[in-house]
């Protein structure tokens, strides 16, 4: 070890391009530190990719069997056809929110927490602003394809494939980010783990039900109805719905301010929440 | 915290002045004062040891060094730097090796090495070799591939040192670099540490095993309570503060004592060292000197005599 130490010559910051003044400069939300947080997220994929991409293809599987068998038998005269494109695109919805949320809370409180990855990352020339930009640019990203797999499931039980589905996966984006950066936010403030189940029973699961994922809001109450409207998952649901069947209208670009609206304030939140607590 | 980096104007060629400046720095966390009123001034091209218990503020002081933690009061600049503002350059320029094993456990030592060599901006084409350098520093090249998960506790905490050197930094933080190590691995790294200071790397280490300090650190800062309470070479601490000799006296614990009331009643100093009492200074004892045996002064007598605290 000794030998080989002794051997390196100290050059200053070897790697950094010599500027006008001997060393590079570096500023705020700089690309290479994305780059290289993101490179990570990357790596540990290569891991997992497997069971990812499994999960994603069951579940809308397993959703359009059940409630295409079950509202078949119970309602004869409801168009397979229809099922199929309301439950298929309402679990793009669905794939969304928990391929988001769920990342931000765990990935984040177990990097955080009990791998203290993020303090390692910290040390390097990387802020908290760039580190937590990058892990929802990478958690919203793989939202917006893995989004795309319900509508692939549908197409075999008979949807049709339309141009406007292009838009979908960054419809997925959109929202995932909002969603990843409310987990990373839930992480920040969670005093253990086991905080995530208030969030997950309280918030998550009535929120992906009062969506119109698997049922219109409409035949809600109007009081839940009105709720329906601040959720982002249902402004996720109706964007998702019109491009995927044809029909996206002026009210939709409504719909999509709401999600790069809670995209926006949600990534600042994060930030300050997740950034307070790793600087002490 | 990176609001005016963009403007920075980078020092890195400056080959003079102090690598490492703290000044009146203080940090509390609700009602502890973990650093307390600390100034240190690590000089280029030196390997400084910030030795002192557990509890004293050195990894406080590590932390503030790269704007994990913020100082209440006080100065900072590392390599002419002002932080916490111009943090993320002088990050850019130094390497840390944390003394809690935060490797990715998921990932093989290459993928860990490239992982950092982007975030310390090692260009595309040169990060190839920087990770192959790096490997082979910390002897892990047959190891590249493995996952840390199944590394053993010495390669790991290798691959930790390799990690804060991957852009050949010209100042690195080694914070109790080789706790809880076994003694050959402990060596080894001393001798990685020795070689980075050879090459001319500037090294502050914090430890609490004085051998470490004495064998490494071409100054020795004496930490405790979140100050500074002395400093100087191993050598110069040692004769100042525990003479040329100790007299150690052994016997039975009523012995022990007596010895002890005599060295208060006379003024000198001493300490319970184990089974027997040692007073310092023994050169300067007449013929009032109990029977016992004379060995040379070292560190860990300095180090008990300013600190009034046992080390392991």
């Amino acid at each position: 070890m000794s030998t080989q130490a002794q051997a390196q010559v100290p050059t200053p910051v070897a790697g950094a391009p010599a500027g006008a003044d001997g060393a590079r400069r570096v500023g705020r939300l700089e690309p290479a530190a994305l780059a290289g947080v993101m490179s990570r997220d990357v790596a540990i994929f290569g891991r997992y990719w497997k069971a990812t991409t499994f999960s994603s293809i069951v579940q809308p599987t397993i959703y359009l069997l059940a409630f295409g068998l079950g509202f078949g038998s119970l309602v004869p005269h409801i168009v397979h056809v229809k099922t199929v494109q309301y439950i298929g695109t309402g679990t793009v919805a669905t794939a969304v929110l928990f391929s988001s949320a769920f990342p931000g809370m765990f990935n984040t409180f177990i990097r955080w927490q009990f791998q203290r990855t993020y303090d390692a990352m910290l040390a390097a020339p990387v802020d908290v602003e760039e580190l937590i930009t990058a892990e929802v640019l990478w958690i919203s990203l793989r939202a917006g394809v893995y989004g795309m797999a319900p509508l692939l499931v549908a197409f075999a039980f008979g949807l049709n494939p339309k141009a406007g589905m292009l838009l979908v996966p960054f419809i997925g984006f959109v929202t995932g980010f909002g969603f990843a950066a409310f987990g990373v936010t839930i992480a920040a403030v969670a005093k253990t783990i086991d905080n995530f189940n208030y969030v997950t029973s309280a918030v998550l699961t009535p929120m992906f039900l009062v969506a119109g994922t698997f049922f219109p809001v409409s035949v809600l109450p109007a009081g839940v109805r009105t709720v329906a409207q601040i959720n982002p998952l249902f402004h996720c649901v109706q964007l998702v719905r019109a491009a995927s069947l044809g029909g996206l209208g002026t009210a939709d670009l409504g719909h999509a301010a709401v999600l790069i609206a809670f995209a926006l304030l949600m990534w600042r939140l994060a930030i300050s929440q997740l950034g307070r607590r790793l600087i002490d | 915290m990176a609001d005016e980096s963009g403007q920075l104007v980078a020092k890195a060629t400056r080959t003079s002045g102090p690598a490492i400046s703290l000044q009146g720095v203080v940090k509390r966390f609700g009602s502890i004062v973990a650093v307390d009123g600390l100034d240190l001034e690590v000089q280029l091209g030196v390997c400084f040891g910030l030795l002192g218990p557990n509890g004293a503020g050195k990894s406080t002081t590590m932390r503030m060094l790269t704007a994990q933690t913020l100082a209440d009061e006080g100065r900072i600049e590392v390599l002419g730097y002002e932080l916490p503002r111009e943090s993320k350059q002088s990050r850019l320029e130094m390497g840390v090796v944390p003394q809690l094993d935060n490797l990715d456990v998921e990932l093989t030592c290459r993928q860990i090495l490239t992982v950092f060599a982007r975030l310390y901006r090692v260009p595309r084409a040169q990060r190839a070799q920087a990770v192959r350098r790096a490997l082979e520093l910390a002897n892990l090249l047959p190891r590249a591939g493995t996952i840390v998960r199944e590394l053993s506790g010495g390669m790991r905490r290798r691959l930790l040192v390799a990690r804060g050197l991957i852009h050949n930094p010209r100042l690195v933080l080694l914070d109790e670099p080789t706790v809880g190590l076994d003694p050959q691995v402990r060596q080894e790294l001393w001798s990685l540490i020795d070689g980075l200071r050879a090459s001319g790397v500037t090294v502050l280490m914090s430890t609490h095993y004085i051998e470490e300090a004495e064998r490494l650190a071409d100054t020795v800062a004496v930490m405790s309570r979140g100050r500074i309470i002395a400093q100087g070479a191993p050598a110069e601490l040692v004769r100042a503060h525990a003479g040329e000799q100790v007299l150690e006296v052994y016997g039975p614990p009523d012995r022990l004592a007596e010895v002890g009331e005599l060295a208060a009643a006379n003024g000198w100093s001493s300490r319970r060292s184990g089974p027997a009492v040692a007073i310092m200074r023994a050169e300067t004892l007449d013929g009032l000197a109990p029977e016992g045996a004379r060995r040379p002064a070292n560190l860990e007598d300095a180090f008990v005599a300013l600190t009034g605290e046992e080390i392991e």
